[in-house]
């Protein structure tokens, strides 16, 4: 649950909340994930976002996002021009995505030398969104709080040192949730955190066997 | 954790004999982490955005359909001609609301109350009480705070997105907050507060969300005076002692049931309701 200031604001350009806040935030927070501004990025809209996108600024809003640019950005109407000038090349089109909530997009990001991502996320209005699926998996996360987002090999004893390491740090974990694709598979565990989990934490999960990827978000 | 029910809050008000305005602000202190005073900070900055939203308002703007933008001027220069049907103060109100709707049409930046579609309810509501009747500014803010709570307690228990709720859920919940704050600001007790809102959001369930090529403009803009109209009637009879017969929570729960059962033509699709009509189709064959 999002704070008095998710329903009294943001301060944000409009005409939309869910579909042009929203929008931004979705494409933000996907930059995020992928750590660095997509040299490709396909964009699909499900649903109302893609009855009605086009007239909301949907699709400028979520280019101006993978821009690194905020809901309150005054340069959203022109994300389109600025993506052109930074080299950042996009497609939008709309899908049909089963059992999706009615304001999804589906964000594919691509750049040289990195693997592809993959995350589908959705406005839940008031420019709060929630991401649902990442490089396959089902999850569920807002960005709202500091979130860790870590993908480990499904095996016994890896949240155990997970969340070891979290308590070595005097780091409190305000929820966790875990998601796999199949037994034995990959797995990814969401951990919302009271404190900001700092690079030295960082590297020693990294280091850890049968952790492939770990990734911060600073609440936000 | 956020109140679940106007109940909870209200029962947390008479325990610590506290105002309404003071047990969100408390909650949300306690849920960020944040002191009472940066929490108020924060809500004064929504207060001061809110104003300068209002008044960065341009009357020969238009958006980009151009269907709306002149509106907010019009009725400016109808009312300082000191003959309108509902007076001086109500067509201020009305005026405020269509220019905060326009400047979120035309892009300009707002504060989203609860949502952008909504955004022009709260302020013609309170920027307008609050320049006509020289209110302290610490009265607004806390008036904001009881905006807020309420608006929380809906999310928690409904929806504030018309794709999801239909536009009850935006402009519907706007009204319910801007009665609630309103009450507060002329003096209303925790359970005025709560009939304000009850009864600004039964008189609006039901709403559908309808935008004309799926623009938040038609029917959206005029909507926001609806509202903020709707809002002060509210607020008035609750002063007045009139009480809301389903307690607000269950208001709030049935809204959520209406919601629920709304076809998704009418929830901001822009296919049913007015965005249906033979004109819209006209409309959209031009843009």
């Amino acid at each position: 649950m999002g704070s008095i200031f998710d329903i009294l604001g943001p301060v944000m350009v409009g005409p939309s909340s869910s579909h042009t806040a929203g929008a931004a935030r979705i494409g933000m927070i996907a930059r995020q994930l992928y750590g660095r501004q997509p040299k490709k990025a396909t964009v699909y809209l499900h649903g109302s976002f893609a009855a009605t996108g086009k007239g909301h600024g949907t699709d400028r809003a979520l280019i101006a996002g993978l821009l690194g640019m905020k809901p309150d950005d005054m340069r959203i109407p022109e994300s389109f021009e600025i993506a052109k000038e930074e080299g950042m090349d996009f497609t939008i089109e709309a899908k049909d995505i089963r059992e999706a909530h009615p304001n999804t997009a589906q964000i594919i990001m691509e750049a040289d030398g990195v693997n592809t991502m993959m995350i589908q996320a959705h406005s839940i209005g008031g420019g709060r969104i929630r991401v649902c699926k990442l490089d396959g998996i089902d999850v569920s996360f807002s960005g709202e709080s500091n979130t860790l987002i870590i993908r480990n090999e499904d095996a016994p004893g890896r949240i155990k040192e997970v969340a070891a390491a979290l308590s070595d740090a005097q780091i409190n974990i305000a929820t966790m949730q875990v998601f796999r694709d199949k037994r034995g598979g990959i797995a990814v565990m969401v951990v919302e955190t009271d404190q900001i989990v700092p690079g030295e934490v960082m590297d020693n999960l990294q280091s850890k066997d049968g952790i492939i990827r770990v990734k911060f978000l600073l609440a936000n | 954790m956020s109140y679940q029910s106007m109940e909870e809050a209200q029962i947390r008000c008479e325990k610590e004999g506290i105002e309404f305005w003071k047990a969100i602000q408390l909650e949300d202190a306690d849920e960020r982490n944040v002191t009472e005073e940066d929490s108020w900070k924060e809500m004064k900055h929504m207060w001061k955005a809110m104003q300068e939203g209002l008044d960065v308002y341009d009357p020969e703007l238009m958006s980009r359909s151009r269907m709306v933008g002149k509106e907010g001027g019009m009725m400016d220069a109808y009312r300082k001609k000191g003959d309108t049907l509902c007076g001086d103060f109500m067509a201020k109100v009305i005026s405020n609301a269509l220019k905060m709707g326009c400047n979120n049409a035309c892009m300009k930046r707002i504060v989203a109350a609860p949502t952008a579609g909504a955004c022009g309810v709260m302020p013609a509501v309170l920027v307008t009480y609050y320049r006509e009747y020289d209110i302290p500014e610490e009265k607004m803010i806390e008036a904001l705070y009881v905006a807020a709570g309420v608006g929380q307690i809906i999310a928690n228990r409904a929806y504030l997105a018309g794709a999801s709720g239909g536009c009850q859920a935006e402009v519907g919940s706007g009204s319910g907050m801007a009665a609630a704050a309103i009450c507060h600001v002329k003096g209303g007790s925790a359970a005025q507060i709560g009939h304000a809102c009850a009864m600004a959001l039964k008189n609006l369930m039901g709403l559908v969300c309808d935008p004309v090529g799926g623009l938040v403009e038609v029917p959206c803009v005029k909507r926001n005076v609806g509202g903020a109209f709707n809002a002060i009637a509210a607020a008035d009879m609750s002063l007045a002692g009139i009480e809301s017969q389903i307690p607000v929570d269950q208001v709030i729960d049935a809204m959520k049931e209406v919601g629920d059962k709304m076809d998704v033509s009418l929830r901001e699709t822009g296919i049913g309701g007015v965005a249906g009509s033979p004109k819209a189709a006209e409309v959209m064959a031009g843009l």
